[in-house]
């Protein structure tokens, strides 16, 4: 695996870059899209113009931030339980 | 159909002659017997098929409807995709436990009385500890006994509250209830232990990642999607159920997030489904149910996709862990794209059977102007998109390469991830055929511009918050502590320090007897006491009232009181 060239296409650094560019595409289009479909709320707030993406966005900054607070309360190695468990 | 034949009863023929024939016999028994049971159960016809007297009661074992047609047949489904998967890796114990476990399903499904219900509850409890127990490691024969305790408890719960409710009002019947009483609170219990509800959802995540990497497929599919129709069935509208499902869906993302074993991150986002379908049970109304149902039908198709592919990394690895796989995407080209086809679908990305079932439990949420909820399902469908959705696929097929080389799935496991991923894709782009077996008239239309774009952005942006958040979802060897810890650690040291306490208490007792002799009346003493004070057994021995009595006298003594006391009592 030295050099870049021999390993699958879709690992190469280029690749990537590329994919980002086409992600960053496909996001913007979907943002710009809302021009053309309208919005399609219920309760008003998320009827605003990209909503969608903000929401999407922050609620899963704030799940991501939430179970690394937690991990640090519930997370203990993976053979915690079974030190106790004794060679059955 | 003979008439008044319950369509389970051919799966548990199917799982006796697993066990009495070999080879082609064998696979011929696993594929045909869940597809005979698919037309059995297109035969049941609605309302009362048979019945059956109970002590003074009678018993409705087979009653049909749509809705019960709709779970026995994506069970009778998953039997046979399930065992098209397992027939050439699994053992066979493990395929006839499966085949009894998915009868379980079924008969559940078509229970008219709470008491065949209860019975098909606990064949299920049985055999899906067999399949738990068939992983063949020390950590799945612990697992499974805990699995097996639990269900148990849950068993014991919904029997009192069964009796309890039967005793209030005089039938047996499986009608809706409110969970107002005692004997109504336990039957809801009951039911939630087995859609591993809050405090117990433990259970899941325990127990299914230890099974083999063909049992956790099996696992998936029955017990909490039976627990979620028992739901429609008995307690539609039930309010605490959005809360308890609105749990279980943050609880099941969360857990996830922190998770290091693959199938495991799935068994978490088990829990995190059906609290979907769970809180739609709760909002009660018809578009809910509907959605309910047909997200439960979809669900047990992608998730087992899911597991699967997941089971044929397992396989042919032998890694369970995020942090010992990765780059497979390069040898398991077909393990993965179906693996990614099952995530996007459990994701509700448009175009899968998730987006065309899930949209309608938020839709039925917008309805009943639920805004909290409704907003609360929005953020947990960009949950998902992130823990099941990418977390998944990438850290197993993609990410940094492990340098493992295996080959792709053997042809039935391929064949079987095949028909569940096309499944998955026609009921996003085709969601009729499912939408007119719905228990309820089906108005929604889940393609329209506008929405499609909202969840694009949606999950799309969720997917954009995964890879700029990654340095933080850092893989550790961790596991997560959950509510079990308190019974499997601080009830169990409770325990051992009782125990010990006990012992101590025995032994003061014995030195203070032992001094106390000393003062008796010699002859007293013999009838009552060792000669020999240093040996006990000699004294059991030689002490009239402190010898050992054979069994067979105290049985004796037993009877004769028991006879005293009939006597006593009659007169």
């Amino acid at each position: 695996m030295t050099n870049p060239k021999d390993d699958h296409w879709l690992v190469r650094p280029a690749s990537i870059r590329l994919l980002w560019l086409i992600f960053i595409a496909i996001l913007l289009l979907t943002v710009g899209v809302q021009f053309l479909t309208g919005t399609d709320g219920h309760f008003g707030i998320d009827g605003w113009y990209a909503f969608g993406a903000v929401y999407g966005f922050l609620s899963c900054l704030i799940m991501v931030l939430a179970a690394k607070g937690l991990g640090f309360v519930l997370k203990r190695p993976d053979d915690y339980y079974d030190k106790d468990a004794g060679d059955d | 159909m003979i008439e008044g034949l319950p369509p389970a009863l051919i799966l548990f023929a199917g799982a006796l002659l697993i066990g009495l024939t070999r080879s082609h016999l064998r696979t011929a028994v696993i594929l045909v017997a869940p597809l005979l049971t698919l037309w059995a159960v297109w035969q049941v016809p609605d309302g009362t098929v048979a019945t059956l007297p109970f002590l003074s009661y009678e018993l409705t074992p087979i009653v049909g409807s749509s809705l019960r047609r709709l779970f026995a047949t994506v069970f009778a489904l998953m039997a046979f995709t399930g065992g098209l998967f397992a027939f050439r890796q699994a053992r066979w114990q493990e395929l006839a436990a499966a085949s009894a476990y998915a009868g379980g399903a079924i008969g559940c499904s078509f229970a008219g009385d709470l008491v065949t219900l209860f019975v098909y509850w606990e064949i299920m409890a049985l055999f899906s500890t067999l399949v738990v127990l068939c992983g063949g490691t020390p950590g799945a024969r612990r697992a499974g006994f805990r699995y097996a305790v639990m269900h148990l408890l849950g068993g014991v719960i919904l029997m009192v509250g069964i009796v309890g409710v039967i005793m209030q009002t005089g039938t047996l019947a499986v009608q809706p209830l409110r969970a107002v009483d005692f004997a109504t609170w336990m039957v809801l219990i009951g039911l939630l232990v087995n859609a591993a509800a809050p405090p117990v959802s433990a259970w899941l995540a325990d127990s299914y990642p230890e099974a083999s990497p063909t049992g956790s497929v099996f696992l998936s599919a029955f017990t909490t999607k039976t627990a979620v129709l028992a739901l429609i069935l008995l307690f539609p509208g039930e309010p605490v159920l959005i809360g308890v499902g609105l749990y279980m869906v943050m609880y099941g993302i969360i857990y996830a997030l922190l998770e290091n074993n693959v199938r495991r991150i799935l068994a978490y986002s088990i829990v995190n489904q059906v609290g979907f379908m769970v809180c739609a049970i709760g909002i009660g109304t018809e578009m809910a149910l509907n959605g309910a149902a047909a997200h439960a039908f979809a669900h047990i198709i992608y998730k087992a996709l899911l597991l699967m592919s997941a089971g044929t990394v397992v396989y042919r690895t032998g890694k369970t862990l995020c942090t010992d796989v990765g780059g497979l995407f390069r040898t398991m080209p077909l393990t993965a794209a179906c693996g990614i086809v099952g995530a996007l679908a459990i994701s509700g990305f448009p175009l899968t059977s998730g987006f065309t079932t899930k949209t309608m439990i938020s839709e039925a949420a917008a309805m009943e102007h639920l805004g909290l909820v409704y907003m609360l399902l929005a953020a947990a469908s960009a949950g998902v998109f992130l823990h099941a959705g990418i977390k998944f696929p990438w850290f197993v097929f993609f990410q940094k390469d492990s340098g493992l080389r295996p080959k792709d799935a053997p042809w039935n496991m391929g064949l079987a991830m095949a028909i569940f991923a096309a499944l998955c894709i026609l009921l996003g782009v085709y969601p009729q055929p499912l939408y007119d077996l719905l228990p309820y008239p089906v108005t929604y239309v889940p393609y329209k511009g506008a929405k499609v774009v909202y969840y694009l952005q949606l999950l799309l942006f969720s997917g954009l918050a995964f890879f700029l958040l990654l340095p933080l979802m850092r893989r550790t060897l961790t596991i997560s502590l959950d509510w079990d810890w308190l019974w499997r650690v601080v009830l169990a040291r409770a325990g051992a320090a009782g125990y010990g306490a006990l012992g101590a208490l025995r032994t003061w007792l014995e030195a203070r007897l032992r001094g106390l002799r000393g003062l008796l009346h010699p002859p007293t003493r013999s009838l009552l006491a060792p000669k020999d004070d240093d040996d006990v057994a000699e004294s059991a021995r030689d002490g009239l009232l402190a010898r050992d009595w054979a069994i067979g006298a105290a049985a004796l003594w037993i009877a004769v009181l028991f006879i005293g006391y009939m006597a006593v009592y009659l007169l």
